[in-house]
């Protein structure tokens, strides 16, 4: 068990590298510093050594990937690449362009993501396993069919849609919860509730969906079978059965949704104006401050790959081939 | 008078030629043929077809334009010149013939009133608009209707639908199902199209907007961009996939490795991050190296043919996942293996004997990405990285009608009028694609 986890860790530096690397292409390659400063400085008027105080001030003031200028292994090191990706590998983030710590920023803003996102994987799960096994129970009926069309056009609505008539109809004709906004501590909670309702209503179609078409495989198989034939109830099957052995892909549903669950869905916080990472990013995007949309990148892809090796860890947890080591 | 032809126009004129040659091609293929002809007997699959050739049409005739003067106008531009050229001062409802903000006007004799003024386009033919509006407008719906009810049973009996020999069976050319739901459709469909011609070169059929545009006009200018964004973009991942996926589940070894090793790393980035970091480098780029075109509109469309490229090159990973791991499968099956042992150079091998049985995996990744990437544009737009805001798409048009929700009272037609053509669209796309899923998966056949 340790040497297979210690096997993947390996496998996901490289991993990591790239992303590395993409990031990198993306924001100083295609847009070379010099590029940035002339971005936030104006793109007219602007002399040179404007350009280079600027670079000299956010630190871009090296050349990108090899050093001609010294000697040694500085020649690798002493460039933007080498330095950057180093900071991003301590999860160092640096500076924002408008000179905040953006590493500050982002344990500030951890907090308010999470009070979204746990509760809408905790609500999500509850009701989309229930629906879906529901739906596996009911199968071929026409209460079957009618749930598939109504998922189907769930899925064809715009997500802004939720989110736009939602607050319509919630906050500002209903007036049961505030449009938008954010405040620490329990009196959160009217704040959070319209965006978890969103989130879980947006994604409701296509959720119940997929865990039908997965309980439904499991359903076909001959313990399934035996299981109906040895007199066990409907209850009993589904639950016992059924849920037990779909396990393995709720799971990987699951973990697969971790990177969500920091970065918040980007458009229900900005939309919310709830101070979590997604509205971060969106804010960097719209003022295009490449080294948060960077960092909020290496992050997400980390996270992703943490995702990624406890699915490994739960399945050695749930499939007990595994935990036994027969596998 | 000469034609234009901006680069996504190129594309997606190209895309709808093969599509169209892919169609001859399938008549001589039995199986596909057979496959197809499921899709189209299943009622909700000819539904969905009809709506989605609907969208195509209007999608078409925007995507070809003329110069006229100095001016360029697409197809759509010529037929809807009433929608385009009749602009009113600012907001109006839907059917309205007065404006929708109160206005204060001196009277004849000096006095100040404050009314709602008539508007300059929306039924102004009308004397007195309170008591003939109704009226009118009941007119123009039967006539629309019987106008769409002639042309969808035109459309009906070209396709061959009265056709009948002697025994009363159907001859067409399509092929036919139990079912009357498509041509519902297709009726449904026509006479919408013919009270649009009736009604809308006289009222705004969805009202203004702030600057006084017709809503109508602009929704059916974003047709176009949903179809560029949902079909470019796939224009340009297929090659990747493709080419990436059949030679790494063929050739193994090292290739394999760095296809496998590229697409873990760019599938570990969250999909909307790496579209949104990538989108905002090249929009910084574009932004300086595009100084040079005048056009506002030929910057727009290259903006659109940037975000088509940033969505292809990130979204290849899963078909090319697929794909790998389909031609592991087959390359162990007895054809290839015979194949090989002939001489067969590996070029050949994978493009007329591997490519053709993996197909079935190509058409329906692109059917069921379509829908996905219509409803992106809207997000994408929403933050800023997505269509240039001076071009007609739905994301834009959401975008400028949120805050009119904040309006009292309440200005909801714009976003009535995205949102609803935006789901028509991606409904019926994602209802052919599970049609499409349905009559190629093999798995579901066994």
């Amino acid at each position: 068990m340790t040497a297979y986890l210690i096997r993947r860790l390996c496998y996901v530096l490289p991993i990591l590298i790239g992303v590395n690397l993409i990031t990198f292409v993306l924001f100083f390659v295609v847009n070379s510093p010099d590029d940035m400063a002339r971005m936030h400085l104006g793109e007219r008027r602007v002399t040179q050594a404007a350009v280079d105080k600027w670079k000299e001030e956010h630190d871009y003031a090296r050349p990108l990937f090899w050093n001609a200028n010294v000697d040694g292994t500085a020649r690798v090191t002493d460039t933007i690449f080498y330095r950057r990706s180093i900071e991003l590998f301590l999860f160092k983030f640096g500076q924002s362009d408008d000179g905040r710590d953006i590493g500050y920023d982002i344990r500030q803003r951890m907090g308010p993501s999470l009070a979204i996102a746990l509760p809408v994987l905790m609500v999500e799960l509850l009701v989309t396993v229930t629906l879906g096994l529901l739906v596996a129970v009911l199968r071929g009926t026409y209460f079957d069919r009618w749930i598939a069309l109504v998922c189907v056009a769930l899925m064809s609505v715009s997500g802004l849609f939720y989110i736009v008539g939602a607050q319509y109809l919630i906050a500002k004709l209903l007036r049961i919860v505030p449009i938008s906004g954010f405040t620490p501590g329990l009196a959160a909670a009217k704040f959070v509730a319209l965006p978890i309702a969103v989130q879980v209503l947006a994604a409701l179609g296509a959720n119940v969906r997929w865990y039908r078409t997965v309980f439904l495989e499991e359903i076909e198989k001959e313990y399934v079978r035996t299981a109906w034939a040895k007199g066990l109830s409907e209850s009993a099957v589904m639950t016992r059965h059924v849920l037990r052995n779909a396990l393995l892909p709720l799971i990987t549903a699951i973990v697969v949704t971790l990177p969500s669950l920091f970065l918040g869905s980007l458009i229900t916080e900005s939309f919310f104006a709830i101070p979590g990472l997604g509205s971060y990013t969106i804010d960097a995007l719209q003022s295009q401050d490449f080294a948060i949309v960077r960092s909020m990148v290496f992050l997400g892809a980390v996270l992703y790959i943490v995702g990624l090796l406890l699915t490994d860890i739960a399945y050695a947890w749930a499939d007990p081939r595994l935990r036994f080591g027969e596998a | 008078m000469s034609f234009t032809l901006y680069p996504t126009d190129a594309l997606f004129l190209i895309i709808v030629a093969s599509g169209t040659a892919y169609f001859t091609y399938l008549r001589r293929d039995a199986q596909l043929r057979a496959q197809w002809r499921q899709v189209l007997v299943n009622p909700l699959g000819a539904s969905a077809a009809v709506v989605l050739s609907l969208y195509l049409a209007i999608g078409l005739c925007d995507s070809v334009r003329v110069t006229r003067g100095n001016e360029i106008l697409s197809l759509l531009d010529i037929i809807a010149a009433p929608l385009r050229t009749q602009v009113e001062m600012t907001y109006s409802a839907p059917f309205a013939s007065t404006g929708f903000v109160m206005e204060s006007s001196y009277a004849a004799d000096g006095s100040l009133h404050r009314d709602f003024p008539r508007l300059r386009y929306g039924g102004a033919l009308l004397s007195d608009p309170a008591s003939q509006r109704a009226g009118d407008l009941v007119q123009r719906l039967f006539a629309g209707v019987a106008l769409g009810a002639l042309g969808s049973g035109a459309i009906y009996w070209l396709l061959g639908g009265w056709r009948r020999d002697a025994g009363g069976a159907h001859r067409g050319s399509l092929p036919r199902g139990r079912s009357c739901w498509p041509w519902l459709v297709l009726a449904g469909v026509g006479m919408g199209a013919g009270v649009l011609t009736t009604v809308a070169p006289y009222y705004h059929v969805f009202g203004t907007d702030k600057v006084g545009m017709d809503v109508l006009y602009q929704t059916l200018k974003s047709i176009r961009t949903g179809l560029v964004i949902g079909t470019v973009t796939t224009l340009i991942s297929l090659p990747l996939a493709i080419g990436l996926g059949l030679a790494a589940g063929y050739f193994r070894g090292w290739v394999d490795d760095c296809v496998q090793y590229l697409y873990t790393t760019l599938s570990s980035v969250p999909g909307v991050l790496l579209v949104a970091a990538a989108a905002l480098s090249l929009d910084a780029y574009m932004a300086r190296h595009t100084a040079s075109l005048t056009s506002l509109e030929a910057r727009a469309d290259l903006k659109l043919l940037g975000l088509c490229v940033v969505l292809g090159a990130t979204g290849w990973t899963s078909l090319c996942r697929l794909l790998r791991a389909e031609v592991l499968k087959l390359s162990a099956v007895d054809f290839v293996t015979a194949a090989r042992a002939l001489g067969v150079s590996p070029m050949m091998i994978l493009f007329r004997h591997l490519l053709p049985n993996t197909l079935h995996l190509v058409v329906i990744t692109t059917v069921l990405d379509f829908s996905g990437l219509v409803l992106a544009e809207a997000v994408l737009t929403y933050i800023d990285i997505g269509v240039d805001p001076s071009m007609n798409s739905w994301g834009n048009m959401i975008n400028s009608a949120r805050l009119d929700l904040a309006r009292e009272p309440l200005v909801w037609w714009s976003l009535f009028a995205a949102f609803s053509s935006m789901f028509v669209l991606v409904l019926a796309a994602n209802l052919f694609a599970d049609v499409v899923r349905d009559a190629f998966d093999p798995r579901l056949h066994e």
